[in-house]
C-alpha cells in the first residue's frame, strides 16, 4: 500500500521545524526522522499526517558526545552509528548492546536513537535503556527547550510527554559505573522482543551497592522494576543466583500484562521473571568482572 | 492543502538524476517507476521482507520505508549497478553457481544486502552471514545455498583483491 498524500518540507534549522509544526497544527503535522515506524504506519494508512517535516536536514541533531559523566546523544543519530560507537561501548554499554537487538541493519541504517524514543512503542528496547539510566530527554517546542526524565516521559503505548509542538533534539545517558545486560526474548531473531530487560549493577565490595532494572512487554509502556531494585540492594554479589531469583519474584508480583497473540499474560510474566534473573546475573558477573 | 512535488537530485548506479516527486513517493517506486529500473522488487511494503533492499551511500535501507524525498542528495545502488557490462558481479556468479535462488524474488536485496556484509567483512564465517542475512526474507532456499553463494563470492573478491595489489 501506499501512503496518503501530504505535505513535506525538510527546514535546516530546529527553529524552522518547531515553527512548521506550530503553523500547521491543523494538518496534523508529524515529524519524519528515520520513518522506520512512521513509513510502515503510513503505507498501511494507520497514520495519515497532512504535513511531515523531515528532520534530516536540521543541522545540530544528530551526533555523539560526552560532557563529563553524560553521554549525550542526538536525536537524529541514527542506530547503526551508535552500535558501532567506541564512545557508546565505553560510556553507554547498555545502549550499545540494546540498539544490537533493535530489529535488522537495514532498519538501524535508517532508523534513529530520537525516533525510537518519541514512537514509544511498548515492545521497544531503547525507552527501557533510557529508564534504567536514569536518561533525561531533551525538547524544543516555541516555549523554548526543556529537559524531561525518563520516568516522565513514557505516558503511555505509542504516547510520551512530548507535546504536539516539540521536537526531541537529544538523550542525555548518565554514565553507569558497574555491569549492564539488555536481555530479550522474541520469537523470531530480532523481530520485536515479547519480554526485554534493561539491567544495570553497581556493587559495593562483594555486595550490590545499587541496581537499575527495566521491563518491556508487561505493561502498556516500558516500566522500572524498583521492588527488585530493593531486594538486590545489599544483596552477595559472589553469589547472585538466589537474590536474583527473588528480585524477579518480587518485580513480577504485581504486574498485570497484557495476552496477545504473541504471547498469554502467565506465558509474559514467566518469560519476565527468566529474563529479568538472567539480566541481573550477567549485568553482576560483568560488574564483578570489569573492576 | 494540495500536495506538491520536489525536487530531489540523487545518483543511482552512478548517473547522476533530477527529478520532481510527490512527497509520497516510496525510493522503490520511483527506482522503479520513475527511473524504469524494475530489478529492486517490492514485496511487504512495510520493512519486514527485504526485498526492496538498495544501498543508500553504502548502506543497506529497505526503499519501501523509505520516501524518494529523503534520498536528496544521497549516491543510490541498485542490483542493476552490480554487473560490469556482461560481466557478473562475483555475488550474482556464485549466487547462479550455488543455486542460491529458487524463485528469484528475494534475490535482488539478498544480493545487495550481502554487498554491505562484504563490504564491512570481506572473510565472513558462514554463521555470520546466516546472521547478518537474517534481515531478508526467502521463502524457497532455506537459507543454506544464499550463505554458501556469500561465503563462495566472499573468496573470489578477496582473491581479486590480492591479484590487484
Amino acid at each position: 500500500m501506499k501512503p496518503p498524500p501530504f505535505s513535506y518540507a525538510a527546514p535546516t534549522t530546529l527553529a524552522e521545524a518547531v515553527g512548521l509544526l506550530t503553523e500547521h497544527a491543523e494538518a496534523e503535522p508529524r515529524v519524519l526522522a528515520g520513518g522506520q515506524s512512521l513509513i510502515p504506519l503510513m503505507n498501511f494508512r494507520l497514520a495519515k499526517p497532512g504535513y511531515l517535516i523531515d528532520l534530516r536536514n536540521v543541522a545540530g541533531l544528530s551526533g555523539i558526545r560526552r560532557e563529563g559523566d553524560i553521554l549525550i546523544i542526538g536525536a537524529m543519530t541514527r542506530m547503526s552509528e551508535v552500535e558501532r560507537s567506541p564512545e557508546v561501548a565505553v560510556a553507554a554499554p547498555l545502549l550499545a548492546e540494546a540498539v544490537g537487538l533493535v530489529a535488522h541493519t537495514p532498519i538501524r541504517n535508517s532508523g534513529t536513537i530520537g525516533g525510537s524514543l518519541a514512537h514509544a512503542d511498548p515492545a521497544a528496547e531503547l525507552p527501557a535503556v533510557a529508564l534504567a539510566s536514569d536518561a533525561d530527554l531533551v525538547a524544543t517546542g516555541p516555549a523554548g527547550t526543556r529537559r524531561i526524565a525518563a520516568a516522565e516521559f513514557f505516558s503511555g503505548p505509542f504516547s510520551t510527554a512530548l507535546a504536539p509542538d516539540e521536537i526531541l533534539t537529544e538523550i542525555r545517558l548518565p554514565l553507569w559505573p558497574g555491569g549492564h545486560a539488555f536481555v530479550e526474548f522474541s520469537r523470531i531473531h530480532a523481530n520485536f522482543a515479547v519480554i526485554g530487560v534493561a539491567a544495570l549493577i553497581d556493587l559495593d565490595g562483594d555486595r550490590i551497592g545499587r541496581a537499575a532494572l527495566a521491563i518491556t512487554g508487561v505493561a502498556p509502556t516500558a516500566i522500572r522494576a524498583t521492588a527488585a531494585e530493593d531486594v538486590l540492594a545489599g544483596a552477595d554479589a559472589t553469589d547472585v543466583t538466589a537474590a536474583a531469583a527473588e528480585a524477579a519474584g518480587a518485580a513480577v508480583a504485581d504486574l498485570t500484562p497484557p495476552g496477545d497473540l504473541h504471547a498469554s499474560p502467565q506465558t509474559r510474566l514467566a518469560l519476565a521473571r527468566t529474563y529479568l534473573r538472567r539480566g541481573i546475573e550477567l549485568a553482576t558477573s560483568r560488574a564483578r568482572n570489569e573492576r | 492543502m494540495a500536495p506538491t512535488t520536489c525536487t530531489i537530485s540523487l545518483t543511482v548506479n552512478g548517473h547522476p538524476h533530477v527529478a520532481e516527486v510527490e512527497p509520497r513517493r516510496l525510493l522503490v517506486d520511483f527506482l522503479r517507476e520513475d527511473l524504469g529500473l524494475v530489478g529492486t522488487h517490492i514485496g511487504c511494503e512495510h520493512g519486514v521482507c527485504g526485498t526492496c533492499t538498495v544501498l543508500l551511500n553504502g548502506a543497506s535501507i529497505r526503499s519501501c520505508i523509505t520516501f524518494a524525498v529523503q534520498a536528496d542528495g544521497a549516491e543510490i545502488s541498485t542490483v542493476e549497478g552490480l554487473a560490469r557490462g556482461a560481466e557478473m558481479h562475483p555475488l550474482q556468479d556464485e549466487f547462479s553457481e550455488k543455486q542460491g535462488l529458487q524463485c528469484g524474488y528475494c534475490t535482488p536485496g539478498m544480493l545487495m544486502r550481502a554487498c554491505e556484509i562484504l563490504a564491512e567483512n570481506p572473510d565472513p564465517t558462514p554463521a555470520e552471514v546466516r546472521s547478518a542475512i537474517a534481515s531478508n526474507l526467502c521463502r524457497c532456499t532455506g537459507y543454506q545455498f544464499i550463505t554458501e553463494a556469500v561465503i563462495g563470492a566472499a573468496a573470489r573478491m578477496r582473491a581479486t583483491k590480492e591479484v590487484a595489489s
